[in-house]
């Protein structure tokens, strides 16, 4: 279960996006990166695991020309590959990568911006690593591209872009179970509430189209086959990635949620949602009977509803973690 | 991000705008002896709110308005807030201004913040055009005006999906971000804590198309539901209103809009203690902007529509304060804390067509200069621009 940890104050305030806390622990040297967008700049912390040092960096979002109008960031993430970790930001122009301590880009991918303002924002969302080589990132039209990042070095190359989601791509998702047994390898949503799964190569295949309800799906997870998907009308559901079977449906908020994330291991689910609540869920798997249990969770010692004069929105996702440690930051 | 943030941003500010004004107009009291200077009765209060309205909803400003654009600056909303301000004989001195900008604000920031849907914007929007349509009933002429934005409203924004609305919610969240100016209405009413947050509620009903929290259906293959799991949502939530309307007529059930100041209500702001303890200070403010030759561009354009009465002697308009007394008015421009201040952008863009060209013209000149980006020196030229402006 989960158990609270010393708070880290950011050096500013959350924007209020979808999945917007992204984590990394470094093992080796016992530390965590944490990242949390504000407008059009990314903070970072650093923080090593004894509690006792914390060093902020920040990042703030490349403009294609300083004349036309500021670029907001969307998300950033990791994305954890085998051979190095990479940060990945997206942004109202363009796609950013950096080495994984954000010291050094070592990409940057413009978005095709019209000449003159459309009604239709331009902007990428959606950042997943998929199996060995892979990174994804969604666009606002629909479109997915996915880049091919080589072990070491600055030679990272699109590869293709996938074209299957007619609405903005709100989040992405790769398997997280660690088992390579699972056929589907990524979970892309979109606005419409559409989930469409995916299995990667030279040549990415659409494995499944699951169709949404005219809600949109603003996060997503990917975990033993299963895809979790979190709504705007605060609902979560659980299908089975390559059939589209629906396991569960949970009437989990009474607002939008704005992100979901998952212990692997454990099976922990959290959810975190504009009606300022986390809520933690436990997944079990039964594979004789291909069903998936959800249960509602209390934290021992902590009362998810705080008090009323101190509730402040959430808007940040909640980082899988072997320790299972959570961190949730208060923003707007 | 959202490119149809603007009109929204626009129209329900300047909703709340007409609201605080509307409450001191009628709640200022003029003692006899300036009775004379000032002549405060009916028509002079109907007469100013009629002109700031018509200016709102002049149609050149809307066209302009509606355009797919990026959110200006807070820097350059303020300023077309300013001129709208100005829009009739009212006078405001500069503390009372700002005291009127925190609290329009803060105002429409709790009205975005707590819509149970992000669809409800709209909601609110009709409000406050509901509103303003009964200040100007007897007036057909902006009466007129003020029903083709309803039309322009329910077109451009009945057909966009939910995920469209959460993207304009989220853009006018980040242009509100780290604002917690304190207001006494808020602040009595629990709705916003002392340090400046709104508090979000765990009660009331449940948005439209949002399920009471608290089960769990679990499915077979088949589809069969095979097991419900209740929980306890730990809040005190009740069923779905019936929806509003947003159609020109109708109730719109939600509340968030509506005037919610009364004579007997009057309202303040508190700059005290806010800025002390913060460590997050929006940094984006002070930073250089380099875009502020664009800005102005689109700033000339839009306030070129506005039709814009002359200020005149001293003696025509009259002033209104936003606090109680005057000395309390003085006492709280100098004692406002720096972070707070707004720079407005003086800008005498006037509806003559000649002046207008000129304007356009010179605007054009600098664009064509506009060398390697570089952000102090694009500020100094957008100074040069601003002086221009001023002379025409």
């Amino acid at each position: 279960m989960y158990h609270k940890e010393k708070s880290i104050q950011m050096k500013s305030s959350a924007s209020a996006l979808y999945n917007n806390l992204s984590v990394l622990r470094i093992a080796p040297r016992s530390l965590t990166y944490f990242t949390v967008v504000h407008a059009n700049m990314v903070n970072m912390v650093s923080a090593s695991w004894d509690g006792l040092n914390y060093s902020h960096r920040q990042l703030q979002s490349k403009e294609a020309n300083v004349a036309t109008s500021s670029s907001l960031i969307m998300q950033a993430a990791w994305c954890v590959l085998p051979s190095r970790d990479i940060l990945v930001l997206t942004s109202q122009k363009g796609i950013q990568m950096y080495e994984s301590d954000g010291s050094i880009m070592v990409y940057w991918h413009a978005l095709d911006t019209p000449e003159t303002q459309t009604a239709q924002a331009v902007f990428a969302r959606g950042i997943a690593a998929v199996r060995e080589k892979y990174i994804c990132v969604g666009i606002s039209s629909g479109s997915m591209l996915v880049f091919d990042v080589p072990i070491k070095g600055s030679n990272i190359t699109l590869s293709e872009v996938l074209e299957e989601h007619k609405e903005s791509i709100t989040d992405l998702a790769s398997e997280c179970s660690g088992s390579l047994e699972c056929i589907a390898d990524m979970v892309s949503a979109d606005d419409s509430g559409n989930l469409c799964v995916w299995k990667s190569g030279e040549d990415f295949q659409l494995l499944n189209k699951i169709p949404g309800f005219d809600m949109s799906c603003s996060s997503v997870k990917l975990w033993k086959g299963t895809v979790v998907a979190g709504y705007g009308t605060g609902q979560i559901r659980l299908y089975e990635a390559v059939t589209g079977i629906v396991h569960a449906e949970v009437n989990a908020h009474a607002r939008w949620i704005y992100s979901l994330d998952i212990a692997p291991f454990s099976g922990l689910l959290l959810s975190a949602a504009e009606d300022s609540l986390v809520r933690v869920w436990h997944l079990t798997m039964t594979p004789e009977t291909n069903s998936v249990e959800v249960t509602s969770q209390t934290i021992p010692g902590r009362n998810l509803t705080t008090p009323r004069t101190h509730r402040q929105t959430l808007t940040a996702s909640l980082p899988l973690s072997p320790s299972r440690s959570c961190t949730c930051i208060t923003s707007v | 991000m959202s490119s149809r943030t603007l009109p929204l941003l626009f129209i329900n500010l300047g909703g709340e705008m007409l609201y605080i004004l509307d409450q001191r107009l009628r709640a200022q009291n003029i003692p006899a002896d300036k009775a004379k200077k000032a002549d405060w009765i009916e028509d002079d209060r109907r007469r100013v709110m009629n002109d700031i309205i018509t200016t709102m909803f002049n149609k050149k400003f809307l066209e302009e308005l509606f355009k797919p654009q990026e959110l200006y600056s807070k820097k350059a909303l303020r300023t077309v807030f300013d001129r709208l301000a100005h829009a009739s004989i009212m006078r405001l001195n500069q503390a009372s201004m700002d005291k009127l900008y925190d609290l329009m604000t803060m105002a429409f920031k709790y009205q975005v913040l707590l819509c149970p849907r992000a669809k409800d914007i709209l909601l609110v929007s009709f409000n406050h055009m509901d509103a303003i349509k009964d200040f100007v009933k007897d007036t057909p002429s902006v009466l007129s005006q003020v029903d083709e934005t309803y039309r322009q409203l329910i077109e451009m924004y009945t057909p966009l999906s939910s995920g469209e609305f959460q993207l304009i919610r989220q853009t006018l969240l980040i242009f509100f971000q780290d604002m917690h100016i304190r207001v006494s209405i808020f602040l009595k009413d629990k709705v916003q804590n002392s340090n400046g947050r709104f508090v979000l509620p765990i009660s009331g009903p449940v948005p439209h198309g949002t399920h009471i929290p608290g089960l769990i259906r679990m499915f077979s293959c088949n589809g069969e539901e095979v097991k419900r799991l209740q929980f306890r949502n730990g809040g005190n939530y009740t069923g779905v209103l019936r929806e509003g309307s947003f159609e020109m007529f109708g109730e719109r059930v939600i509340k968030l809009g509506t005037n919610m100041y009364s004579v007997s209500r009057p309202v303040e702001t508190h700059m005290s203690g806010t800025s002390k303890n913060s460590a997050q200070k929006k940094s984006v403010n002070t930073a250089p902007n380099p875009l502020a030759k664009e800005e102005l561009n689109m700033l000339a354009r839009l306030m070129g529509g506005m039709e814009v009465q002359k200020p005149g002697n001293a003696d025509s308009g009259f002033r209104v304060n936003l606090f109680a007394t005057d000395e309390e008015e003085e006492e709280a421009l100098i004692s406002r804390p720096d972070e707070f201040s707004y720079d407005v952008i003086k800008i005498q863009a006037t509806k003559n067509q000649q002046a207008n060209a000129e304007l356009v013209k010179i605007m054009g000149d600098f664009t064509e200069e506009a060398g390697e980006p570089c952000s102090s020196s694009a500020n100094s030229k957008g100074d040069d621009l601003l002086a221009m402006m001023d002379g025409l």
